[in-house]
């Protein structure tokens, strides 16, 4: 899948590698160290920020969490 | 007033699988309207993984809805987070922008099935919301019916690509087991389409003018006969 930055496509690429085998291979059996990919992490996040900032985005409107804060939604009471 | 759908859906793989075929979801044959798919930040806190994704899919926007959105890449903002040990994944999506035309928010929970240890229920809530005056009745009527149908469009994706990155798994599914219909919908490319049934919801408000209308009256029809929160059942014969 592409990045929203053209530039960060590779980047992301790599990482996203990473992260599926720390995942199945590590988190899921219950390694929680999550070093193995935090090198490949950081610079694709440094290329997602430009991108997103050259395609006005506001990071503020994203880094407002929902889920598990006041915000997220309840179903109604029936 | 805020229309609140939920559903459940049961997944023949086991938890496990599921989790890690949910970040493989794109790209897919049928996901070309996703143009991108970032991971914005993630965390590891108290053994759970929390995540943070950005999604852009285009924006098709019906003629009647070009006087309320003129921007044509809609944002989607998606939490989730892994808990391995209590085997919980939950996401949480919403649209960035456009939230005052539509605003359409996710929560699905996978689950290991108490039926069966070996498979998953994915349980999903949504909360779909307008202030358009006039318009905001037609565009929750519309969100019941297009709910309606993208659940089982979204169990038929999510089972196309578990079947293919467990081949093995796939090999002893039921078919009969009917909210799955899996083995009619493998030959089925429209039925493969791969989402989240609110994700499709978000991107489906910019569907074509004349089938929105028609889904609308329809859906409205039906609202008015359901004024609570309405279970929506997810049947095989939807389509």
């Amino acid at each position: 899948m592409n990045s929203i930055g053209e530039t960060c496509n590779e980047l992301k690429k790599q990482y996203d590698s990473c992260f599926h085998v720390w995942f199945s291979e590590k988190f899921l059996k219950g390694d929680t160290n999550d070093s193995m990919c935090a090198p490949m992490f950081k610079v694709y996040q440094q290329c997602v920020k430009k991108a997103m900032k050259e395609q006005h985005i506001e990071p503020k409107d994203i880094e407002i969490n929902h889920l598990g804060t006041e915000e997220e939604k309840t179903p109604p009471r029936s | 007033m805020v229309k609140y759908y939920e559903n459940s859906t049961v997944f023949q793989f086991s938890w496990d699988q599921v989790a890690r075929g949910f970040w493989h979801r794109y790209p897919n044959p049928h996901s070309s309207h996703v143009l991108s798919e970032d991971t914005i930040s993630r965390e590891v806190k108290d053994g759970k993984l929390y995540s943070k994704r950005l999604l852009t899919k285009t924006n098709r926007v019906p003629k009647w809805g070009e006087r309320f959105v003129s921007k044509n890449i809609v944002k989607i903002v998606e939490e989730s987070v892994v808990d391995p040990k209590e085997k919980t994944f939950t996401t949480y999506t919403r649209n960035l922008g456009y939230t005052k035309v539509m605003s359409v928010i996710e929560k699905v929970v996978y689950r290991v099935s108490e039926e069966n240890p070996k498979w998953t229920v994915a349980v999903r809530s949504a909360w779909i919301d307008s202030h358009v005056f006039g318009f905001s009745r037609a565009i929750q009527a519309f969100g019941l019916d297009r709910f309606k149908k993208n659940c089982s469009k979204m169990s038929g994706g999510f089972n196309y690509v578990l079947a293919h990155m467990f081949p093995t798994t796939a090999q002893y599914m039921n078919p009969n087991l009917s909210q799955m219909g899996f083995a009619d919908r493998m030959g089925e490319p429209s039925m493969t389409k791969l989402s989240h049934a609110a994700e499709d919801l978000q991107h489906s408000f910019h569907d074509k003018a004349e089938k929105m209308k028609d889904a609308a009256k329809k859906a409205t029809d039906l609202a008015k006969k359901n004024a609570g929160p309405v279970y929506v059942a997810c049947q095989p014969n939807q389509s």
